[in-house]
């Protein structure tokens, strides 16, 4: 076959004028059309920790997102079929700040600062600190847990369960909500490796 | 601004506002205008970014006596 070196230089020109445009323009059509994913290990199981797994999944689906949460040890708490007894306490969080939910504003401001050989000392404390928690929720305008649970669930968040551990700490799965899926590590991590965003909370 | 259904979210905090802005266009058609008022400062932030990522075109996003309005135009 002949070739025609004029006519050769003037393809090769041409394709590296129009190929990178073509490539991003074919790129970004993508970007555009995939619906980015998500992936959360939810493994805590008080009052507190239960928040950001149900308050992160239910927001990524209404963004559009896929999501599917992993509850394994004690993120088991959080798809037990009632949720209202979940505790939370400041007993070894100095994180947590121990303020009350009523009264007038100079005594709401009071950061209660209570050293843990009292606090655990004291018989009912958590519950206490709980009922507490619990009130400060209600007067922000947060919503409960069960709620953003089921918010999650309806917006199409999947729910799956560590198998193991729930052998491992004796429940069934008739204790715990519809709907979900038993499984292992091995049917997780495929999961979570085509998502974008992998949290382990 | 003419609106098909109103969203009065005042009073709830983060998620609770986008999640029931979400609820709330998904039951209007395309085109139509939801109008949500909102006490959460974050939601201005937010509102903007649930528009930008789901296609709603926010049309709209005012601050008057510490209460937000805004209006999206459903994808």
């Amino acid at each position: 076959m002949s070739t025609n070196p004029e006519m050769e230089a003037l393809i090769s020109q041409k394709l590296d004028e129009l190929l990178p445009k073509k490539l991003e323009a074919l790129l970004q059509e993508r970007e555009e059309s995939r619906t980015p994913s998500m992936t959360i290990i939810a493994t805590k199981g008080t009052l507190d920790w239960g928040y950001p797994p149900f308050i992160l999944a239910s927001t990524a689906a209404a963004l559009g997102w896929d999501v599917t949460v992993f509850f394994t040890f004690y993120g088991l708490q959080l798809v037990k079929k009632d949720i209202s007894d979940l505790k939370v306490s400041p007993l070894g969080n100095p994180g947590m700040p121990m303020k009350m939910p009523f009264g007038p504003d100079w005594f709401k401001s009071i950061n209660w600062n209570i050293p843990n050989v009292v606090q655990a000392n004291i018989p009912g404390f958590e519950a206490v600190a709980t009922g507490l928690m619990q009130q400060t929720i209600k007067n922000n305008g947060v919503a409960g847990l069960a709620e953003l649970r089921e918010l999650s669930q309806e917006a199409g968040v999947k729910f799956v369960v560590c198998q193991m551990t729930v052998e491992l700490f004796g429940f069934d799965h008739a204790d715990f909500i519809d709907g979900m899926d038993y499984v292992g590590a091995a049917s997780f991590l495929p999961v979570a490796q085509k998502a974008e965003v992998n949290l382990f909370i | 601004m003419n609106f098909d259904k109103e969203l009065d979210a005042r009073g709830l905090n983060c998620p609770l506002p986008i999640l029931r802005a979400k609820k709330a266009l998904g039951e209007l058609t395309t085109g139509q205008i939801l109008r949500i008022i909102a006490t959460d400062p974050g939601s201005v932030k937010d509102f903007a970014a649930f528009a930008k990522q789901t296609g709603n075109e926010l049309l709209s996003s005012a601050e008057n006596n510490k209460e937000f309005e805004f209006y999206i135009k459903r994808k």
